[in-house]
């Protein structure tokens, strides 16, 4: 009983360590060929190009969505013309990167895990290595990058078009004025100090998502319900991981 | 047909050589006091009750596992023995049949069969194209290039999987259950496959299996595992007509005899060494 109790308690880290050492080993094996370079191009395209559809129509309502929050609580103040400010702050600095990266968990981490556990189900991952061919550089490095690769490409993606959410509200429904939207945005929005700060979050979010996915797709028990597990453990973990994350880069970033 | 190889006592060296080999996951022991000589050209079968270690010993030979006690040469190189680089080199020399076909399912049938050679070549492309068409053809599946695995039967699939572990003209074929689960025809066409290829290009092939009339008519010797020992050896027709009561039921398929019909829990060996 007290051996399980410590189990519960150690099993967290040894998954954690094991993590990290397949990490070093995807990163150690780095030979940038023609054939990896394809593979992480194809990559890119099948988990970050498939996710803009969804991550453009999230950003558009999370911008309209700032906008009528910002707004409703601003008047009170008499301070509405703030609003761009207000929404560009939150999202360049927090909500794109942090929005992105968990839709990116569910819309692409879970695709990566469950590929992986199949592929290990039906013998693939055996055959490739009987091959001699290292899968963890055929199949987990390519998507490893592709994500790290992709999601700040979308967090881009995502804030431009919250910011045309919150024009369409902000100057189209609530009538505020352009000038003063789109000038306040330009003067009030640091580039280092804001705009950057995102970038790297969005890139290291990547990583994490990416890296929990492959992990997990990797060290899935090869059945149906295993690859099922390992799916949910992706969400489940590069969420929470994600917002841990998050908390830890603001209070150095800022 | 040709002549028959028989495993131990021959003048020339074989190309496998296992002795007293010992493998356990955990405290269970799945591989006992094995001792083999296999000879270059011939087709070899492990047959046996499903569970008995037949896999196992596969994956030993391919290095996937590593032996508790014994050795195991190939080429007079020690498996066991050998580094991870020296392993990746060894594991080009062989082809590897999987159980069913394993294909990779996001390349099409071009791009499986090319991938070994892209790997561990520097072919110029067309010569890529070239050798993946020629072994193509020789399965009888020219044409079918494009396709993608999931639009392929399950015949032609083993087929193309064929073609994949023979592009590289290894030295060592292994075979996991190669026939398991196609058509009657599609099984001789396999078997023809194995035959021809072995012959040809001399090579040695093991087989797993426990299909017993799918192999006799192929395989040169056959080696039974059964209560993680060698239960018998011999060429099929031998084994056939066994008067060891375990043997004469696995390769007649009796349902009476000392192999017994209820699942005996680990440490309650159920006979057939008797």
């Amino acid at each position: 009983m007290g051996i399980t109790r410590l189990n519960r308690i150690t099993d967290p880290i040894v998954q954690a360590g094991q993590c990290l050492l397949f990490l070093f080993r995807m990163l150690a094996g780095i030979r940038p060929s023609g054939s990896q370079i394809l593979t992480v191009l194809q990559q890119t395209y099948l988990i970050g190009a498939r996710s803009l559809v969804i991550i453009m129509i999230c950003g558009f309502f999370v911008g309209m969505v700032l906008s009528l929050q910002a707004i409703n609580a601003l008047e009170q103040f008499g301070a509405s013309d703030q609003v761009s400010l207000l929404v560009g702050k939150s999202l360049f600095r927090e909500l794109g990167p942090v929005l992105t990266a968990l839709l990116f968990a569910g819309r692409a981490g879970t695709s990566i895990t469950a590929e992986i556990g199949l592929m290990k189900a039906t013998n693939q991952i055996e055959a490739m290595e009987l091959m001699a061919i290292d899968p963890i550089q055929r199949i987990a490095l390519p998507r490893f990058v592709a994500g790290v690769i992709s999601v700040p490409l979308l967090t881009a993606m995502f804030n431009a078009m919250a910011i045309l959410g919150s024009v369409v509200f902000a100057i189209g429904v609530m009538d505020l004025d352009a000038g003063i939207f789109w000038s306040k945005l330009q003067t009030g929005i640091y580039f280092q100090k804001d705009f950057m700060g995102g970038v790297w979050k969005s890139f290291f979010f990547g990583g994490t998502v990416s890296l929990v996915a492959v992990y997990f797709g990797y060290s899935a028990r090869p059945t149906g319900a295993g690859v099922g597990t390992a799916t949910t453990n992706t969400v489940v973990l590069s969420s929470v991981l994600i917002l841990i994350f998050d908390f830890i880069m603001t209070s150095f970033l800022t | 047909m040709e002549e028959r190889t028989t495993s131990a006592g021959d003048a020339e060296a074989p190309v496998i050589q296992i002795r007293d080999l010992v493998f356990r996951r955990g405290r269970k022991t799945i591989l006992d006091g094995i001792n083999m000589d296999i000879r270059r050209g011939s087709i070899v079968a492990f047959m046996g009750p499903s569970g008995a270690g037949k896999t196992t010993i596969l994956r030993l030979i391919s290095g996937q596992l590593r032996p508790n006690e014994g050795s195991i040469e190939v080429n007079g190189q020690e498996i066991s023995a050998m580094s991870n680089r020296e392993l990746q080199r060894f594991r080009r020399n062989i082809g590897v049949l999987l159980q069913d076909g394993a294909l990779f399912t996001d390349l099409t049938v071009f791009e499986n069969i090319a991938t070994p050679v892209r790997e561990h070549t520097d072919l110029p492309e067309p010569l890529v194209r070239r050798l993946v068409m020629s072994k193509l053809n020789a399965v009888g599946l020219g044409g079918i290039e494009e396709r993608m695995p999931h639009e392929l039967s399950g015949g032609m699939a083993r087929r193309v999987a064929f073609a994949r572990a023979v592009v590289l003209d290894p030295d060592l074929m292994l075979y996991d259950e190669p026939m398991t689960g196609l058509d009657p025809i599609a099984v001789s066409t396999i078997r023809t496959l194995m035959r021809e290829t072995n012959d040809a290009l001399g090579l040695t092939s093991l087989i797993v299996t426990h299909n017993v009339a799918q192999m006799s008519r192929l395989v040169d010797y056959c080696y039974i595992i059964a209560s993680c020992k060698i239960a018998g050896e011999g060429p099929p027709e031998e084994l056939g007509s066994s008067s060891n009561p375990g043997i004469d039921q696995f390769m007649n398929g009796k349902v009476e005899g000392p192999i017994p019909f209820h699942y005996q829990p680990p440490g309650a060996p159920w006979g057939l060494l008797d």
